[in-house]
């Protein structure tokens, strides 16, 4: 078969030319672009550091930042809620059956956690972290991984020489040495062995959904038509925008409290009243000081969460459009309590 | 609902499907028909009647028959459905062109809308010239339409410590193969013009992710699409409507969707995207990083345990889907043993480089059990390994680029598993 392995590189070659229309000179489209605007969109760093703005940041602050904004996901300590990714701990696991795989035990470079997390993070709401914000959270993440003190504080100037437990545990793909000669064989064709036994079956986990939808948000599949006059396209259009709440909130029959309380007869509750749920002191408080959810007040917390009630900890951008507020309360309105 | 919901992709379905056709086997075959068939003596509705007019539906959705022909996700996979997975039904789809309606989708940060009239994408970084482009603009250039095959790194991911789910659409769905149409990056770089010094790409999406990655510019400069149509239409939304990356045989995390820029650099970012995910740990701990191209791979998409064989024993049509990120498939061999004897497959057309192959394996049934495989050979002569010898390089906790041999057990009642075989 090596013969064939020569011919491909010369296919490759004269089929990658026929890829592009030759092009003798540019076609003089598209415009320049403005530095302002590359640097509004540009924001990639590298490991060098290259890309990192002014800033810094201390880990108590982090603690701060991350309890209020990533905690509700992440966990306190960076240990992960549910399945939501753990970004601590696993040091030393990477050997191990079922590694466990975080910033500090397996991140080759903290600019990406930096990077990570300034340009994706709080996940829904993001790009609203300032560079400080996000020098310190990350040095909060380094403190719930053990690998720096209380007193650490990060800086542009420390961040790309901070080196990670795993710096040294990558190395670039070698399949073609180390695995196209072992299966490039011409394999075998009549009586290649004697015997077949069946080692493993997936009918021993059986973890496949066979139901027609697999949906998470299984128990909201029909909503008791509790409300008389309610306009089934909008209860139906509100079923969809509740996806957007469904990572967090259950609604329907034998919904539990997940990463955010469940929402059984919301319209009309008390805030902060479902036991065993642990609000945030705002939203408690919220609740303490006599808050009802009315349509009125669902509408203008599901516009602009932390605008509403700053400091809760619902971690959600909110619903920008005005349709879409009106739907989600008409849905979860079918819900009794 | 359940009337429309093929028989088979359940397993009570299934019990069901094999009753009806246990009984439809006695009027059916060479033993001819004992009482005339009403679907042919009687005249039928549809025969009398009208259809549908030529203005009830302006784009059309299949017909309510295959509504069970759909992407499904596995909810325990992800923490929500936002940041997540769904898989494409390989097992009730023939040919080799994926629907985009019925194409697996992954997202880091949920399918966004972005119109063509709010579409920007730019190019900077070591260029001649920074750029910003329109949609409209990138119309204007030469255009090429090739088809390529796009499959996520962590296809086949589950199964590497086991086999775990019982479906082609679940252990093998993470593919589609589209035909894309659009201008390919080698024409943007140059409108930019590259500076020496350029060795790597970055590129980067509009959406809250940006799934940025980082691409060597041998590649950049090579086969790299920047696509806006795909099966002849638009990229639907949740392909990245309106731009998308194509980087053809490579993992389908670089294929950036709302494709929004394209920095030109002298070193690779080492993104969330590169380092955290989509890099493979190996038995020792240590993790193979760049593990771009997708090795040659094959599954048999029926039967499988969604497509069980319902007709009992006689004529048969093995049939999958093969592929290879190396170049074409030029063999697939189909075994019905577990292995101790191989058959060469029927390729429906010769293979195209970087794009599903489809086969055939046509089989007289004896009615007993079997264990089916199916073996893929690119053209540069990589032989699709088997989970054994895969384990022996990669240990088992390597999550991503598992192109082993894929075992289905047909038993006698037709009813196939997942499994794995010594
Ligand atoms: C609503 C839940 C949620 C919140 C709040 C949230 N995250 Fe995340 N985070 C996620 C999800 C989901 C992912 C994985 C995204 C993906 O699959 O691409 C993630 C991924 C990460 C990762 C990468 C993990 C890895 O191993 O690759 C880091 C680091 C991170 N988040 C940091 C933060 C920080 C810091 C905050 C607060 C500023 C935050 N997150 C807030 C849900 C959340
Ligand atoms: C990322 C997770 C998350 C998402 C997404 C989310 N929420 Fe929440 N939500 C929470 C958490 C956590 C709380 C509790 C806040 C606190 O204690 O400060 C909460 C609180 C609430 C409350 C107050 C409940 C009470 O018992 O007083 C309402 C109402 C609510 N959310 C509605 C919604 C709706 C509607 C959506 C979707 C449009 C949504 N949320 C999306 C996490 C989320």
């Amino acid at each position: 078969m090596s013969k064939f392995r020569d011919l491909v590189i010369g296919t490759a070659i004269a089929s990658s030319l026929l890829v592009t229309p030759a092009l003798a000179e540019k076609l003089g489209l598209g415009r320049p672009a403005l530095p302002e605007e590359v640097a509004a969109w540009d924001h990639d760093v590298r490991p060098d550091g290259l890309g990192l703005p002014e800033g810094s940041g201390d880990v108590l602050t982090g603690e701060e930042v991350f309890s209020e904004k990533c905690a509700v996901c992440h966990g306190e300590f960076a240990e992960g809620v549910d399945n939501w990714p753990k970004l601590a701990g696993g040091i030393g696991t990477l050997d191990h059956d079922d590694p466990l795989k975080t910033v500090g035990s397996y991140w080759p470079h903290l600019t990406t956690a930096w990077d990570y997390i300034h340009r994706s993070m709080p996940f829904g709401n993001a790009q609203s972290l300032t560079p400080d914000e996000v020098y310190a959270i990350v040095a909060y993440i380094l403190y719930s991984n053990d690998l720096v003190d209380e007193d650490f504080v990060l800086t542009r100037e420390n961040l790309a020489t901070f080196e990670l437990p795993n710096a040294g545990g990558f190395f670039v793909d070698d399949r073609d040495t180390v695995e196209l000669p072992k299966f490039s064989v011409e394999p075998c064709m009549t009586n290649c062995k004697e015997t077949v036994e069946i080692t493993m079956r997936a009918a021993v986990l059986d973890v496949t959904p066979f139901d027609a939808t697999d949906d998470a948000a299984a128990p909201a599949a029909e909503p008791a038509p509790a409300v008389a006059a309610a306009d089934p396209e909008l209860i139906a259009a509100g079923k969809k925008v509740f996806k957007k709440c469904a990572s967090c909130h259950k609604v329907g029959e034998g919904a539990k409290n997940g990463t955010g309380p469940l929402l059984n007869g919301i319209v009309g509750r008390a805030t902060a009243s479902v036991k065993g749920f642990k609000y945030s002191k705002a939203m408690a408080d919220a609740g303490a000081g006599g808050l009802v959810w009315t349509e009125e007040a669902l509408a203008a917390y599901l516009a602009d969460p932390k605008g509403y009630l700053p400091k809760n900890k619902m971690s959600f951008a909110g619903l920008k459009k005005d349709e879409e507020r009106k739907a989600v309360i008409a849905y979860l309105a079918t819900f009794g309590g | 609902m359940s009337d429309d919901i093929a028989k088979g992709t359940t397993r009570r379905g299934f019990l069901s499907a094999t009753a009806a056709a246990g009984g439809a086997l006695v009027a059916a075959g060479a033993a001819g028909a004992a009482t005339p068939d009403p679907l042919i003596m009687e005249k039928q509705p549809w025969a009398t009647g009208l259809g549908d007019g030529v203005d009830a539906v302006p784009y059309g959705m299949p017909i309510k028959f295959e509504s069970h022909v759909v992407r499904r996700n596995v909810s325990w996979l992800t923490a929500d459905v936002i940041s997540s997975i769904n898989f494409t039904p390989i097992h009730a789809l023939d040919g080799t062109i994926t629907p985009q309606g019925c194409a697996f989708e992954r997202h880091h940060s949920g399918a966004i809308e972005l119109s063509k009239d709010d579409y920007r994408l730019m190019i900077n970084g070591l260029v001649e010239t920074p750029l910003v482009f329109t949609y409209a603009d990138l119309e204007r250039f030469p255009r090429v339409t090739h088809t390529y095959f796009c499959e996520c790194a962590a296809n086949t991911g589950m199964e590497w410590a086991g086999s775990q789910l019982n479906g082609s659409q679940f252990t093998h769905g993470m593919i589609h193969n589209m035909e894309y149409t659009g201008v390919t990056l080698r024409t943007l770089l140059q409108e930019a013009g590259v500076k020496p010094e350029g060795k790597w790409v970055f590129v980067e999406g509009s959406d809250a992710s940006s799934n940025g990655r980082s691409i060597p510019i041998e590649k950049a400069l090579n086969d790299c699409l920047i696509a806006f149509k795909a099966n002849g239409e638009a990229l639907r939304k949740e392909h990245g409507y309106p731009v998308r990356l194509v980087v053809p045989g490579w993992e389908g995390n670089m294929w950036v969707k709302w494709l929004r820029r394209i920095e030109v650099g002298d070193a690779p970012w080492e993104q969330r995207e590169e380092t955290s995910k989509y890099t493979d740990t190996m038995a020792d701990g240590t993790s193979r990083k760049w593990t771009w191209v997708m090795d040659a791979k094959s599954v048999i998409t029926a039967p499988s345990p969604q497509v069980p064989i319902t007709h009992g024993p006689g004529p048969v049509v093995i049939t999958g889907l093969a592929w290879s990120g190396r170049g074409a498939i030029k063999r697939v061999d189909v075994t019905v043993d577990g292995g101790k004897t191989w058959h060469e497959a029927r390729l429906a057309s010769p293979g195209q480089p970087m794009a599903l192959t489809r086969f055939y394996f046509d089989h007289v049934w004896d009615g007993t059990e079997m264990l089916l495989q199916s073996r893929a050979i690119d053209e540069t002569g990589y032989v699709q390994p088997t989970k054994a010898q895969l384990r022996e390089v990669r240990g088992v906790n390597s999550v991503y680029h598992n192109n082993c041999i894929q075992t289905w057990w047909v038993k006698a009642s037709g009813e196939a598993e997942n499994v794995e075989i010594s």
